[in-house]
């Protein structure tokens, strides 16, 4: 599992909007055969995690994928943007050095518990110190 | 003769009610078990599916994570996914949902001027479920007249096997 990212910050009236390109290469059946009999979906998503003045915690789901049986298990995403708009509850991403992106799946079985596995590997994306006026997204 | 049917009957009834009770507690949550009503989180689950929750106060919210919560004033629990949360220090946590199969966050299913969930909208977290089992509550729901032959069924069936 990798990704590799590139991010800016762009303004908006009260709320920091972040912008956040990825690649994801992944190749799930390498996780120990994680399609067994009893599995009949993977809700795949791309959140990020990190910490303001206003909040001890944020996390925001960048990206999500639904990957059912039978698909292709595996991912070569490049130049992905976020499907979900990054704002932040407040000025928290403008400088923060520390926003950690994370992949993580939920196994929907046929019948049963429904567990949520967290990746391994982790990427940290520093954010810049300034606002970006004119990026186009 | 009678008395017996009585009794019997209602141990049935309170041996019922004490199970229910039992996963009340065990759980945590005052509806530990629900019937997913929508299509909103196919193809995960789909209408009629059977949820199992828990709603202890130790579990942290995560995105991505499936809640069901109920919006102030709404009898209905919606389930979907958590999108986003921001917890202060304290613990206080607010959060965004949405369906898997909306193509919009939830925003436009709270109240009026309501942005965001709270710990006390949650009825619990999806922690398992079986399909196609609930789809009998929702019949009953759809089709009253269902309801009450079941009932019916039901009442004649203890009442004539205790002969």
């Amino acid at each position: 599992l990798r990704k590799n990212v590139e991010d800016f910050t762009g303004p908006r009236e009260r709320s920091d909007l972040g912008f956040v390109t990825f690649d994801i290469t992944a190749d799930i059946l390498k996780e120990k055969c994680i399609f067994d009999w009893n599995v009949k979906q993977l809700f795949l998503y791309l959140s990020a995690e990190y910490s303001t003045k206003n909040n001890a915690l944020n996390q925001v789901v960048l990206w999500d994928k639904i990957i059912l049986r039978g698909d292709n298990p595996r991912l070569f995403l490049k130049d992905m943007k976020s499907k979900y708009f990054f704002f932040d509850d407040g000025n928290g991403l403008k400088g923060n050095r520390n926003v950690t992106l994370t992949l993580s799946w939920n196994v929907v079985p046929n019948a049963g518990i429904l567990p949520l596995v967290t990746g391994s590997g982790h990427v940290s994306v520093p954010f810049p110190d300034t606002y970006e006026t004119t990026k186009s997204y | 003769q009678l008395y017996y049917q009585v009794l019997n009957f209602g141990m049935i009834v309170s041996s019922a009610l004490m199970i229910w009770k039992g996963l009340m507690v065990a759980t945590g949550s005052e509806s530990p078990i629900v019937v997913v009503l929508s299509g909103s989180m196919e193809p995960a689950f789909h209408r009629g599916d059977l949820l199992f929750l828990t709603n202890r106060i130790e579990d942290p919210i995560r995105v991505g994570e499936i809640v069901v919560f109920r919006i102030e004033g709404r009898e209905i629990p919606i389930v979907h996914r958590v999108l986003k949360i921001h917890e202060k220090q304290n613990g206080d946590i607010k959060f965004l949902t949405k369906g898997d199969n909306n193509a919009v966050d939830d925003r436009g299913l709270y109240k009026q001027g309501q942005h965001w969930l709270e710990k006390k909208d949650v009825v619990g977290r999806a922690r398992g479920f079986v399909p196609y089992i609930g789809i009998v509550t929702i019949l009953m729901n759809d089709y009253p007249k269902f309801k009450y032959a079941v009932l019916f069924l039901l009442g004649l069936f203890v009442l004539v096997h205790r002969e």
